[in-house]
């Protein structure tokens, strides 16, 4: 299959999370930058599906500047044929969807994959956009997928359970935790994904209809108070009288 | 004009989320001299009326389907939002939610905001929502642009107030199939009876690799019913299999926001922390006095979980009891 996967990049979970003085944006400075984990899925999750068939392509598409190229890099180092990046800051998930959009139509694509959420501004919306941007079925939080090619099996989780399905290619799907592991570049997929092709492309539309405009972090919690392990009536009796939350 | 409201039906009642969604909607019809319309299914009990007519609802849209999947419930808003002039759209941000909120948004030509956890205040150019990003690290003031947007709001984040509006609409909907519907040939949807939604749920008792091995989890299960909370684990118990990853809450599992958050042998690194800070209240039980999740929680126990555990178990029945 002709696989196109949404790949962004994310600071990494250790990141202790600092933003500028104007509160505008993000300190970078010390911050190491990881494709986003539920990307990485989709990308071992593409790379799986074609090698069950026996053949088809990988295609990573990004939306950023040209310091994620390390990380398309790498993306290509664990298997990702080609990659794309659409030269734009990413700030608006609707922006982000609209770029993407321009690209999957200039593909030929069986499956387009996302992660469920990117870990930084945790939105989780730009698969479903992309799918109704493309008028195409989407398949959220997918948990397991196989496909011959035409019609495809998957489950996914919906509040309180799990669906099990079945829906033709093309679709949209964004991936979720268990639905593979993610691999980790080998010597030989370094020294390949040198030579293959990182391809930049310029935005074709505008930046979206929201803005952030302050940053902030969560106050600091006011301290812990301990209770004697052998006393629990009293730590009911806290919750319950003073947190009110039993 | 309006504002449009999902408002998710299970058993025939209005989910929790479903009343804080509504809640919120009416709130915001308010500020904005508009009213509040809510779309559910038909199967809602009669009880469901008063409740919606409590809460200050205008029109109730019910349509004869089940609304369990995404594409329906998409579906069925885009004709609701027609048919009231809709120009801003609530759902709760649970899977249901993300799965809805975008697909409208593009339906509709309208800015998105997801994860909102504060209530909007208007903006020179719009409006201006707060969110969560960085899975709770931090906040993010958004600004979006014209007067109509999708709104998914983060459960548990927004209280139910009543607003009695006196009257209240019935539309029974009929409409033609989407043609979307169908696309996706669900074959089966397998529901845990009776098990609370992480997201959604007031409590939640959570363990980590303190518990020494899944045979122990009786403990925390016990608890968890004794509070009527859901049950929660850390990212290496989910990774050792121990628990099935859904429960897994942090940066890359779920992110919750709980009136409660009891935390028993998970020493809390920053990704952890990242997923459950934004509790109301944290209970953290470890054995080590220095374990980071006591530097966010609101009340520690230093002790073993296997002495701490099957005590506060029976704690909380003595008050429960006593507290019918």
């Amino acid at each position: 299959m002709n696989i196109m996967v949404c790949l962004s990049q994310v600071p990494d979970t250790t990141t202790r999370i600092v933003f500028t003085a104007d509160g505008k944006s993000l300190d970078k400075s010390g911050v190491q930058f990881i494709i986003n984990p539920y990307d990485e899925l989709a990308l071992t999750k593409a790379l799986e599906l074609n090698e069950a068939l026996g053949s088809g392509s990988v295609t990573v598409v990004h939306v950023g500047r040209a310091d994620s190229e390390s990380n398309l890099r790498k993306a290509m180092a664990i298997g990702a044929d080609k990659a794309i990046r659409v030269d734009a800051d990413a700030t608006d998930s609707i922006q982000v969807a609209r770029e993407l959009k321009a690209v999957a139509t200039k593909g030929n694509y069986d499956l387009i994959l996302c992660g469920r959420e990117s870990i930084d501004y945790n939105g989780g919306v730009v698969g479903g956009l992309l799918a109704e941007l493309l008028g195409l079925p989407l398949i959220n939080i997918m948990t397991s997928m196989s496909s011959n090619g035409k019609d495809a099996e998957v489950s996914f989780d919906v509040d309180g359970g799990r669906a099990f399905a079945q829906v033709s290619h093309p679709f949209v799907a964004t991936c979720q935790k268990e639905l593979t592991e993610p691999r980790i570049p080998n010597m030989r997929g370094i020294m390949m994904a040198r030579t293959k092709p990182l391809e930049v492309v310029s935005a074709e539309t505008d930046s979206g209809p929201t803005q952030v405009s302050r940053f902030d972090l969560p106050p600091a919690k006011s301290g812990c108070r301990f209770v004697d392990p052998a006393d629990m009536d009293q730590l009911v009796t806290l919750l319950h009288e003073q947190s009110k939350v039993i | 004009m309006s504002v449009l409201v999902f408002a998710p039906v299970q058993g025939g009642i209005l989910k929790k989320v479903a009343l804080e969604a509504v809640s919120f909607g009416v709130r915001l019809a308010r500020s904005r001299q508009s009213v509040c319309s809510v779309l559910c299914s038909a199967s809602a009990s009669a009880d469901t009326v008063k409740q919606l007519l409590d809460l200050g609802v205008s029109v109730n849209y019910r349509v004869d389907h089940d609304l369990s999947d995404s594409d329906s419930v998409t579906y069925y808003m885009a004709q609701a939002a027609a048919s009231c002039g809709a120009q801003q759209i609530v759902v709760s941000n649970t899977y249901m939610g993300k799965s809805v909120a975008p697909r409208l948004a593009v339906r509709m030509g309208i800015p998105l905001a997801s994860g909102v956890i504060d209530f909007p205040q208007a903006s020179e150019t719009g409006w201006e929502v707060r969110r969560s990003v960085f899975s709770n690290k931090g906040y993010a003031n958004l600004q979006v642009q014209g007067n109509s947007c999708v709104i998914s709001i983060t459960p548990n984040s927004f209280a139910t107030e009543s607003h009695p509006s006196g009257e209240m609409k019935t539309e029974h909907m009929v409409v033609a199939k989407g043609a979307q519907e169908g696309k996706i040939r669900l074959n089966r949807v397998d529901r845990v009876a009776g098990k609370i939604p992480l997201t959604e749920a007031e409590r939640v008792v959570s363990a980590g690799r303190g518990l020494k091995g899944p045979e122990n989890w009786h403990l925390v299960e016990s608890l968890a019913s004794s509070l009527d909370a859901a049950t929660a684990c850390s990212k290496p118990v989910s990774d050792m299999h121990w628990r099935p990853h859904e429960e897994h809450v942090g940066q890359t599992g779920i992110t919750i926001k709980p009136d409660l958050y009891i935390a028993i042998g998970i020493s809390g690194a920053i990704q952890h922390l990242a997923g459950v800070s934004s509790s109301k209240v944290i209970v953290a039980i470890n054995t080590d006095r220095e374990a980071p999740l006591f530097k966010v929680a609101d009340y520690g126990i230093v002790g073993d979980a296997f002495d701490v555990l099957p005590r506060l178990t029976e704690a909380v029945q003595r008050f429960r009891a006593a507290h019918v």
